[in-house]
């Protein structure tokens, strides 16, 4: 038994636990084909979550601060680039790749900056007054939730917005007889490219070095003269405008978007942040790709279970392991 | 932050709520039409329901979101009784128990998993309970009635038909101009079951227990180390609250003789009742009473003022938008947020610290 868990550990830990999920999966679906188109949604939706998800619970793992009203620049996000993809259908239509490439990039540059805006507007005036008080930080972004929300059906009406998608990310390609939707494969790719960026910078830069120094000890850090909020500011923009690029890519991946999709979403953000455990990229990747994987695979399996398949992932892995897969906050 | 029994602003705030008890006992002779009392018997139903959400957040400190659960647990629970057993008060009486051991079920499961954890892990872990039992609800559709509910009857003496007291015609009796009716009846029923749990909880904080609700509260390591075992006291004040507000529930059901997702599961009522109990002030039993008063007249007639405003800015950009009666959320949300920062101890709590010095 204790060379299992040593190879294991070897191989990576918690880390195995997708594959092991995908491995029982294969032997429940049985045709591979299905199997494979389903892996690949369930890593695209995972990537997905991803997006919207590390930036809360690295804003967590610095500063301790849980932002209730993370759900909003997810919305925000996915309303303004199907806007700014409405605004430039003309681009989209044209069969210049050129175009179609240069409307999704303002679409998402609108998402990040607006993202970066807000969330710096979000720290400074929301959260700023309650660092430290758990209680308030809940309540006080909860109704910036609540007027973000109000505003977004202010803004942009009630009704479901379609999401016009370049022409060049539309249909599918085949591999044999697998099919694979053009957008999952994007999402993929973009999410990883993220992720492999967000790596980068946390373990091989001096910035990076900081944050990881402060989620471990933040007052070590300031001790030793560096400023610390400021470092906090920059990370809440970044997950801020992270938040609302996943939600921009959200909006193209589900076509069809509805105020309601910042609530949803927040669920399953959270659930993906419990699982992982709070303050770690690698855990969020982790609980992200699970979730999306479960959610493919249940939902092929057993439709019926599919809704509640998230909660009861959590609550397995929370009896397992109280504080997440990977938690960087002790 | 303890208030002592005898300020000016202590009197303040039990006079207010003697009198707007006073106002509830007597509505349906004050506000004769069918809008007030229906706005009377909500104001009832939510002074317990945002009551028992204070026993957690304002007195023991933990931030629950699966409050409304509990509330559409028992909703739920009276409503299938209802429409299966036909209306009559066994129906009741095992609606609200199922309810209720639906209610603590699940409410122990919560808490010995959860509470041990950060108060955040508490709130997100909630979240997803409370989520997870709306989307059930609306998908268990043969048993649930779905996203459509379930319309039922409930016991034949609260009909608006029936007649309680008979003048010497035969017909409805009228006193002071009431009609003696099951519609009464119904509100009366509603008005006493509200006291009774909502008394119950001022005589629960009172208790020595509620004392050491409060200590977790301020300082739960010391609380630990005087030797109470804070874990089972959150999750005995966790219990209690599922219980108040399962029963609040079913009195729900009960009164509104309908029973859906929107209004007894939804999002946004957890949002009215946080909303409800920070307005008020949180920790004080008064403030849920004052919060549940305001909120809901300003559910009801708030936006008829809103309205009016909106068409005086007609021409105005974006404005308009924002004063549309459906966006009274964004101003109270704004009016929360700002009370959150100033007055952290809501409306009661802020009233009740005046004169404290002298």
């Amino acid at each position: 038994m204790e060379t299992i868990t040593k190879i294991v550990t070897r191989f990576g830990g918690v880390s195995l636990l997708p594959v092991a999920v995908a491995l029982l999966a294969f032997v429940l679906i049985g045709a591979p084909s299905s199997w494979v188109t389903l892996t690949i949604a369930g890593l695209a939706m995972g990537m997905m979550i991803f997006l919207m998800a590390s930036g809360l619970s690295l804003v967590f793992g610095l500063m301790d601060v849980m932002n209730f009203g993370h759900s909003a620049f997810i919305s925000f996000g996915a309303f303004i680039a199907a806007s700014v993809l409405a605004g430039l259908s003309g681009w989209l239509g044209s069969d210049l790749i050129i175009l179609n490439i240069a409307a999704l990039f303002l679409a998402f540059a609108a998402a990040i900056l607006f993202g970066m805006a807000a969330g710096w507007f979000f720290e400074a005036v929301i959260i700023k007054p309650v660092y430290k008080d758990h209680l308030r930080q809940i309540l006080i972004t909860m109704g910036a939730l609540i007027v973000a929300e109000q505003m977004i059906l202010a803004l942009w009406g009630g009704a479901p917005m379609t999401v016009h998608r370049p022409q060049f990310l539309e249909g599918s390609f085949l591999i044999g007889d697998i099919t694979i939707e053009v957008y999952r494969a994007f999402a993929f790719m973009l999410g990883l490219a993220v992720y492999v960026a967000l790596y980068l910078t946390l373990n091989r830069t001096r910035i990076g070095l900081l944050i990881r120094a402060g989620v471990e000890n933040r007052e070590m850090v300031e001790a030793l003269g560096f400023r610390i909020d400021r470092l906090f500011v920059g990370v809440f923009m970044l997950g801020s405008a992270l938040a609302a690029m996943g939600g921009a890519i959200w909006a193209g991946y589900e076509t069809l978007i509805t105020p309601a999709l910042g609530g949803e979403m927040m669920i399953v953000v959270f659930i993906v942040v419990i699982i992982g455990g709070l303050g770690s990229i690698e855990g969020t990747l982790l609980g992200a790709i699970m979730v999306g994987l479960m959610a493919n695979y249940v939902g092929y399996l057993a439709p019926k279970l599919a809704l509640t398949s998230n909660m009861i992932l959590m609550m397995v892995i929370l009896l397992w392991r109280p504080n997440g897969l990977k938690p960087a906050v002790k | 932050m303890s208030v002592s029994a005898n300020t000016t602003g202590t009197k303040v705030v039990k006079t207010t709520v003697l009198l707007i008890g006073a106002l509830l006992l007597f509505a349906p002779f004050l506000f004769q039409d069918t809008r007030a009392l229906e706005v009377a018997a909500r104001i009832c139903i939510f002074i317990v329901l945002v009551a028992s959400y204070d026993l957690l957040i304002g007195y023991t400190g933990i931030v629950s979101f699966a409050h409304i659960m509990f509330f559409g647990f028992g909703a739920y629970g009276g409503a299938i009784a209802l429409k299966q057993m036909g209306p009559g008060w066994d129906a009741v009486v095992v609606g609200a128990l199922a309810g209720v051991a639906v209610s603590l079920v699940v409410a122990v499961a919560i808490g010995l998993l959860s509470l041990r954890v950060k108060a955040i892990f508490f709130a997100m872990i909630t979240l997803a309970a409370a989520s997870v039992a709306l989307v059930l609800a609306s998908q268990l559709s043969n048993f649930t009635g779905g996203e459509d509910g379930i319309t039922y009857r409930a016991p034949s003496i609260f009909k608006t038909a029936t007649k309680l007291m008979v003048d010497d015609d035969g017909k409805v009796m009228r006193i002071f101009g009431v009609k003696m009716n099951g519609k009464l009846a119904a509100y009366y029923f509603v008005f006493i079951t509200s006291f009774v749990l909502f008394f119950a909880m001022v005589r629960l904080v009172g208790s020595p227990l509620g004392t050491v609700l409060k200590a977790i509260r301020e300082n739960e390591a010391r609380a630990e180390a005087i030797g109470y075992r804070v874990v089972s006291y959150r999750t005995f004040v966790f219990c209690i609250a599922a219980l108040v507000a399962s029963l609040s529930g079913t009195i729900y059901a009960i009164w509104l003789k309908y029973t859906g997702p929107d209004t007894v599961l939804s999002f946004s009522i957890m949002i009215d009742i946080l909303l409800m109990v920070v307005i008020g002030g949180m920790g004080t039993m008064w403030g849920a009473v004052i919060g549940a008063v305001l909120m809901v007249i300003a559910q009801y007639y708030l936006r008829d003022l809103m309205g009016v405003a909106a068409e005086a800015t007609a021409n105005l950009p974006l404005l308009p938008h924002l004063l549309d009666p459906d966006r009274w959320l964004f101003w109270l949300g704004i009016i929360f947020i700002l009370l959150v920062y100033f007055f952290p101890k809501g409306i009661a709590g802020t009233i009740m610290a005046k004169g404290e010095k002298s």
